[in-house]
């Protein structure tokens, strides 16, 4: 185990350290304490290693990551896991908003609630949320699945491509184009698959859930439209 | 960018640290906006008194003998401290607005930082560190207060441009973001009688909230008439003589982060701000929502 004091020993050492590691390395688990809501932390990490950051991290924790598992044993602040490409983020307590976004591949796993934002943009990582998400989450949301186990804010989905959306709560309200589909088998295989990796089966069954996607209306110009330009 | 904090005390052992906390909170945000720094403490200043707290490019020549001159034009004593560009001028209640009218005759390019009865606000062009040095803020007890670390987006780069700004008696506010229909509700505050002292759009922000508590309203109603009234960006933190309130837009991307403990309520625009104080490990920590009201008054 690498245990690495951010407050002595500074942000610029402990990113250089793992961007280092590339590909296949021996120091495998890592330790960050004293993260006091830094920036950055671990952002840009491409190893299939294993950081655990004890305590609370500030904006684009764990930002594009690759291959690593990073677990975040307190709250995250803006842009956690932010295009994210593989590997895992998993955070114990709530994320600030735009958790996730554009994110490529990957798990994110957010034990407490996501604000707002959640997913948006997202191109292929998969979201598991504990708790609620803010308003505008999936924004534009282009591929990739978010589960949320409580309720979802504001204009979910607004302008949403082909990502799956699965709520388990209240939706305040759906955003333009998203609508809501029916859950065939698929949809449940998926669901219970997700929840399970995502931590959260003992919480929830995939027969809880509704599904969100796209009315596939604003993927073209439509020429009745036109006036309104 | 701009970075907020805020403090309101519960446990009055923490009041004679206020300033020492609020200083170092705001010290944390200074990467967030360098510009300029500022802070509003509150403080009681005794049965019946108030202070005045005014700034000057030429504290040297503007702040001799200013106290005597006062006294002759009020009619009483006045008491003056100088901390470099500012100077605190404490006077019955009574005799405050006398004051402030007679300070414009006597000094006509003071400026007039912050009037009331627990208010002072002092704040200039420059790191949050240095301006927090060169008014012993580390130094000031009192109840609550609120800090701006200022990047400017609206309006130029001087002590006026500078948050908190304060446009009603113990009333201040800070802002981090940028509001787009302020021209439009300055010139109807204009019409209603309230007055400017720069062209800042959070200028605005303030005097519309002083204008509607002027009006009778309570501080939770003006600060919901902001999300109606006011177009634009906004976290928004407000200090009053007897506490604070924090209000965000609806698109809430500004950040805000509040942790409350059974010895204060704290503000931070990042957690960054908050990691020092006192049982921040198991405080109640959270984001304001966006469109939601909140303020804490004693």
């Amino acid at each position: 185990m690498q245990t690495f004091d951010l407050s002595k020993d500074g942000l610029r050492a402990l990113n250089s350290s793992l961007h280092a590691l590339k590909g296949q390395t021996n120091m495998t688990a890592w330790e960050v304490i004293n993260p006091k809501g830094a920036h950055a932390i671990a952002a840009g990490v491409d190893a299939p290693v294993e950081i655990t950051v004890r305590g609370s991290t500030g904006y684009y924790c764990a930002g594009m990551n690759k291959q690593a598992s990073i677990f975040i044993k307190g709250s995250a602040g803006p842009g956690v896991a932010e295009n994210m490409m593989s590997g895992k983020v998993v955070i114990d307590g709530d994320a600030s908003q735009y958790a996730g976004a554009t994110g490529r591949g990957g798990l994110l796993v957010i034990k407490g609630n996501a604000s707002s934002r959640c997913g948006i943009s997202m191109k292929g990582i998969e979201i598991v949320v504990h708790g609620n998400i803010g308003h505008m989450s999936c924004f534009m949301a282009q591929s990739g699945s978010v589960v949320v186990l409580g309720d979802a804010g504001e204009a979910l989905g607004d302008s949403l491509y082909e990502a799956r959306l699965f709520v388990r709560g209240k939706v305040k309200s759906l955003g333009a184009d998203c609508i809501e589909k029916e859950m065939r088998p698929e949809h449940f295989a998926l669901l219970e698959d997700l929840l399970r990796r995502g931590e959260a089966d003992h919480k929830a069954k995939p027969e809880q859930f509704r599904r969100y996607g796209s009315a596939r209306k604003l993927y073209n110009f439509n020429i009745d439209n036109a006036a309104a330009y | 960018m701009c970075g907020i904090v805020g403090l309101f005390l519960k446990d009055a052992s923490l009041e004679p640290k206020l300033g020492a906390m609020l200083a170092d909170m705001l010290i944390t945000m200074t990467d967030r906006g360098p510009d300029s720094a500022g802070i509003a403490i509150y403080s009681g200043s005794g049965e019946g008194r108030a202070k005045l707290t005014v700034q000057s490019a030429h504290p040297g020549r503007d702040f001799a003998n200013l106290d005597a001159d006062l006294k002759d034009a009020i009619g009483t004593p006045v008491l003056m401290l100088i901390k470099d560009t500012h100077a605190v001028l404490e006077v019955p209640v009574a005799q405050l607005e006398a004051a402030r009218s007679a300070l414009t005759h006597l000094r006509p390019t003071v400026k007039v930082m912050s009037a009331g009865e627990g208010i002072e606000i002092f704040k200039e062009v420059g790191l949050p560190k240095d301006v927090a040095a060169r008014f012993g803020i580390s130094k000031m007890g009192g109840t609550h207060g609120i800090g701006h670390t200022r990047m400017a987006t609206e309006s130029a780069v001087t002590t006026m441009g500078a948050h908190p700004f304060s446009t009603g008696n113990d009333q201040c506010l800070v802002h981090n973001g940028s509001l787009s229909n302020h021209n439009g509700v300055r010139r109807e505050l204009k019409r209603l009688g309230m007055t400017f002292e720069t062209e800042n759009d959070t200028e605005v922000g303030a005097a519309f909230i002083s204008h509607k508590l002027q009006s009778g309203d309570t501080l939770g109603h003006a600060l919901e008439a902001t999300l109606t009234d006011l177009d634009g960006f906004f976290t928004f933190v407000v200090g009053t003589k007897n506490g604070f309130g924090v209000v965000r837009d609806p698109i809430a991307c500004k950040p805000a982060v509040m942790a409350e403990t059974d010895q204060y309520v704290a503000f931070g625009s990042e957690y960054r701000a908050l990691v020092n104080l006192p049982g921040i490990e198991t405080a109640r920590i959270w984001e304001p929502e966006p469109a939601t009201v909140y303020f804490w008054e004693r």
